[in-house]
């Protein structure tokens, strides 16, 4: 049915008139929404080129409207890869705009986030979005532009070129939006919290609109290594896919298709492929039916002799830094911090890594505070239906001496090439049987080491209340027994009081 | 001459007290001088290590120590606790000052040694009395007065301001309190040939009204209900310093029973400590079977009389004289109690001039 739709309207109109999907669902939900795709851009931007990230963003009153909407003006700048002047106007002007189908974890899944942020300004406000980039040349390129909803195509109305003298590089996006800020206020806060935590190489600063600044400051200059591009894995096709991939495809037989546009697959994969799905190594993909299409769909699910994934196309956060960026952003007392082996479902590589922290400024509330990440992006929304947060709810947390009362957060990040989001909208991670038990097995791993840390703590208070008792009592009979004795001299206690100080007591 | 014997009692007694209290503070001393954790042993006062002595006539703590060990850190309060307890009774005794359980409460805490609760102090004022097989008395600790004399006895007092006056016993028609000043008074002397401890205040008062005192040659004490350890102490030493014979008369009921089997024969709860009995004394009344006999007026026995019945009829106390096991029995087949003022339905004079000379003459 997608497929239809696409042949029908262009793919910005199909987002223009499925807003809701992509989570611009309201003017609470778009100021969220569009500051988050724009910083996540810009992440991926500077994370490409190994750059730790700078990101500004800075929101003010355009012009004032009523109570529940006004119009903000939106001014994200980054200090990433820049963008080469022939790719801006596509790049922010183009719904789904691609030059080659490969698959690298990345936080924005659809491609469309920040165009749908622009869109949804151009749709709201009538007014253009500003785009000035630069790849680091002796040349600044400015744009501005609007979206050609219809025809899915950029319109260009200004093109300025200034000299870089200071090597600047970089991309900045600045356009109008409609929006409530008051009420997107406790989220966008939230997010760029969340986003320092899973991204602590981060610098990152916003402005709002009474002129506040919140300030991320990054606690380390180390970086993840960056994600290598891939193919697909066989299993993760479906029929849009492999469309796709056979319009860009330069091979011309179905042998060398398979072998150079798929993940893990070789000359004798192939062949073994093809002669279980009969279908001629010689022939040209480009020529297969449309029945011929979903056979072949199906059948690269049923062979079971594709290797699994491997992980080399994820970036995890990797332990030291997720343990970097919850110590910054929660302080806590106790830390521990794990990233699983990578596994996959429907051919799709994840890794799984977790964290348990205990105390400092994680409040006690009734719950444990939760907090979710995919491909270093925050999940703010639908809590609840998330497969994190089910797990979470399901284990037997007594069993780790835990109860719900304590100061616990709890940290769920998932790595893949296609997080399995529930929806457009990127909200919450569904119910993948993988997925759930690697989440639980991992759980339940951190959740043993901070038993012993609870245990080896409660310990170690006992240890400290005995010697405070010590501490308090043995003098007072030191001077009683002297008194009662009718001595002069009192006994010296300091060896005594030693030799009951336990080590891990001050 | 004999008043100078008594003095040197009274004066080896109170030095001994200091001494008992100074050597174990010397103890303590020592072991922390020598680098040890200090710690004391005692005889175990739960209920499987007390146990009756037929000989003694008493319960007596068994063979079973306990320790109190200040390095045990759920020890180390209670320790402390005891050693200023110790302090603080050396204190009282040496400058010959008194105290209650309740002040000794609130005296704790001018040395920042805080008490959870009264129990909690009383508890620690047993140890010690446990630790030096002395009672709280000896260490001028005292309850609240409440239990009376009143009789041809003359005393001296040894409390300071008062030593060496001497006070007879009949000179106060309510009787005198027996309080810390009387419990460390040595007795100069009395005409009377017995004591008659009586439980409650009320007929007590009535006894002095009537001159039982003179009709009958007695010393009456008023105990109050259960008597008090110094009161208990007290009619020993008369039974023991003046050989008089202790007669006992209280309701007539398995408490007041009680009453009189524990100035005879002592309680579980005071096992670690001596001189609190007097196993000659007797108990002459109202029993069951006096009920019965002059037809008193009477309540129904409860459920929790016939409770208290059962078990005293299984306590060792009770095995040493045929008559309490026939009492028992008596007040179990008739089911009926009855006070001591029952006697007035039968006229206001009739329990002094029947009733008590009567008993007198069976009890002897």
């Amino acid at each position: 049915m997608a497929q239809q739709t696409f042949q029908e309207i262009s793919a910005s109109d199909f987002f223009y008139r499925n807003r809701d999907i992509a989570g611009f669902t309201n003017p609470t939900r778009a100021i969220f929404a569009t500051i988050r795709e724009l910083v996540e851009n810009s992440l991926d931007a500077a994370e490409t080129i190994k750059v730790l990230p700078d990101v500004y963003v800075r929101l003010s009153f355009a012009k004032v409207g009523n109570q529940e909407s006004q119009v903000f003006k939106l001014r994200v700048e980054d200090n990433g890869a820049g963008i080469l002047p022939k790719h801006i106007p596509s790049a922010f002007g183009q719904v789904l705009y691609g030059s080659k189908y490969t698959l690298k974890q990345q936080r924005g899944t659809f491609g469309l986030g920040g165009k749908m942020a622009i869109l949804y300004g151009q749709i709201t406000t009538h007014q253009p979005a500003h785009v000035t980039s630069s790849t680091g040349t002796a040349k600044i390129y400015s744009f501005k532009l609007m979206m050609d909803i219809q025809k899915n195509r950029p319109i260009i109305l200004d093109r300025r070129v200034s000299t870089n003298k200071g090597q600047w590089r970089g991309t900045i996006v600045e356009f109008c939006l409609e929006g409530d800020y008051l009420r997107a206020k406790p989220k966008v806060l939230e997010y760029f919290k969340q986003t320092a935590m899973v991204n602590p190489y981060a610098n990152l600063t916003f402005v709002d609109p009474k002129g506040r600044l919140y300030k991320f400051t990054r606690g380390t200059t180390s970086m993840p290594d960056p994600p290598k591009e891939t193919e697909p894995h066989p299993y993760g096709v479906d029929v849009e896919l492999l469309q796709r991939l056979i319009q860009v495809t330069p091979y011309k037989n179905m042998l060398e298709f398979l072998k150079n546009e798929f993940h893990r697959v070789g000359e004798i994969t192939a062949q073994k492929f093809l002669a279980f799905s009969n279908l001629s190594p010689r022939k040209n993909p480009k020529r297969l039916s449309h029945a011929e299409l979903v056979s072949l769909m199906q059948n690269l699910k049923k062979f079971e002799k594709f290797l699994p994934p491997d992980s080399s196309c994820l970036s995890p956060l990797g332990e030291d830094l997720l343990k970097a960026g919850i110590l910054k952003e929660l302080k806590p007392e106790f830390l521990v911090v794990h990233q699983r082996k990578p596994s996959t479902y429907a051919g799709h590589p994840f890794i799984i890594e977790t964290a348990i922290a205990y105390g400092g400024e994680i409040p006690k509330k009734n719950n444990f505070v939760i907090y979710r990440f995919a491909n270093k992006i925050p999940l703010l929304y639908d809590e609840a239906s998330d497969v994190s947060y089910r797990v979470i709810n399901s284990m037997n947390w007594s069993r780790y001496k835990v109860t719900q009362d304590m100061p616990i957060a709890i940290v769920v990040h998932i790595c893949s090439t296609k997080v399995p989001y529930k929806t457009v909208g990127k909200e919450f991670i569904a119910d993948r049987p993988e997925v759930r038990r690697e989440i639980a097995n991992e759980l339940r791993g951190v959740a043993r080491k901070l038993q012993h840390f609870l245990s080896r703590r409660a310990h170690v208070n006992k240890e400290k209340k005995k010697f405070s008792v010590f501490i308090k009592y043995l003098p007072k009979i030191a001077q009683f027994s002297t008194d009662l004795a009718g001595k002069e001299k009192i006994p010296d206690i300091e060896k005594l009081l030693k030799s009951v100080r336990k080590f891990g007591i001050e | 001459m004999g008043s100078n014997k008594k003095e040197r009692i009274v004066g080896n007694k109170k030095s001994k007290v200091l001494s008992s209290l100074k050597n174990l503070g010397s103890r303590v001393y020592n072991q922390l001088e020598n680098g040890f954790f200090p710690s004391i042993t005692m005889p175990s006062r739960s209920t499987e290590n007390i146990n009756y002595d037929p000989d003694l006539r008493q319960y007596i703590l068994g063979e079973k120590i306990v320790l109190r060990n200040s390095r045990i850190f759920t020890q180390t309060r209670g320790f402390t606790q005891l050693v200023w307890a110790a302090t603080f009774s050396h204190e009282l005794a040496s400058q010959r000052k008194t105290s209650t359980l309740r002040d000794v409460y609130y005296s704790a805490q001018a040395y920042e040694m805080v008490f959870k609760d009264q129990q909690e102090s009383n508890n620690i004022i047993t140890d010690l009395e446990t630790v030096l097989g002395l009672s709280r008395e000896d260490f001028n600790i005292f309850p609240e007065e409440r239990s009376a004399v009143f009789g041809d006895l003359t005393i001296a007092y040894t409390v300071p301001g008062y030593e060496g006056r001497t006070l007879n016993l009949t000179s106060h028609p309510d009787g005198v309190l027996i309080g810390p000043a009387l419990t460390s008074a040595e007795f100069v002397g009395t005409t009377a040939d017995k004591v008659i401890a009586i439980e409650k205040g009320g007929l007590f008062t009535r006894f002095v009204e009537e001159n039982v005192h003179k009709k009958f040659n007695a010393l009456l004490i008023s105990t109050a209900g259960q008597a008090p350890r110094a009161t208990r102490h007290f009619i020993r030493r008369l039974n023991r310093e003046f050989n008089l014979p202790v007669y006992i008369f209280t309701d007539g009921d398995p408490w007041g029973m009680h009453i009189a089997m524990v100035i005879i024969s002592g309680s579980a709860n005071a096992a670690h400590l001596r001189e609190l009995t007097t196993p000659d004394a007797k108990w002459m009344g109202v029993w069951a079977s006096d009920i019965v006999d002059y037809k008193l007026p009477t309540y129904p026995l409860k459920e929790v009389d016939f409770t208290r019945l059962h078990e005293l009829q299984r306590d060792p106390r009770y095995q040493t004289d045929p008559l309490w096991q026939k009492e028992i029995k008596t007040f179990l087949k008739i089911r009926k109690k009855a006070e001591q003022e029952a006697f007035s339905r039968y006229g206001l004079t009739y329990i002094v001039d029947e009733y008590l000379p009567a008993k007198l003459g069976e009890t002897k």
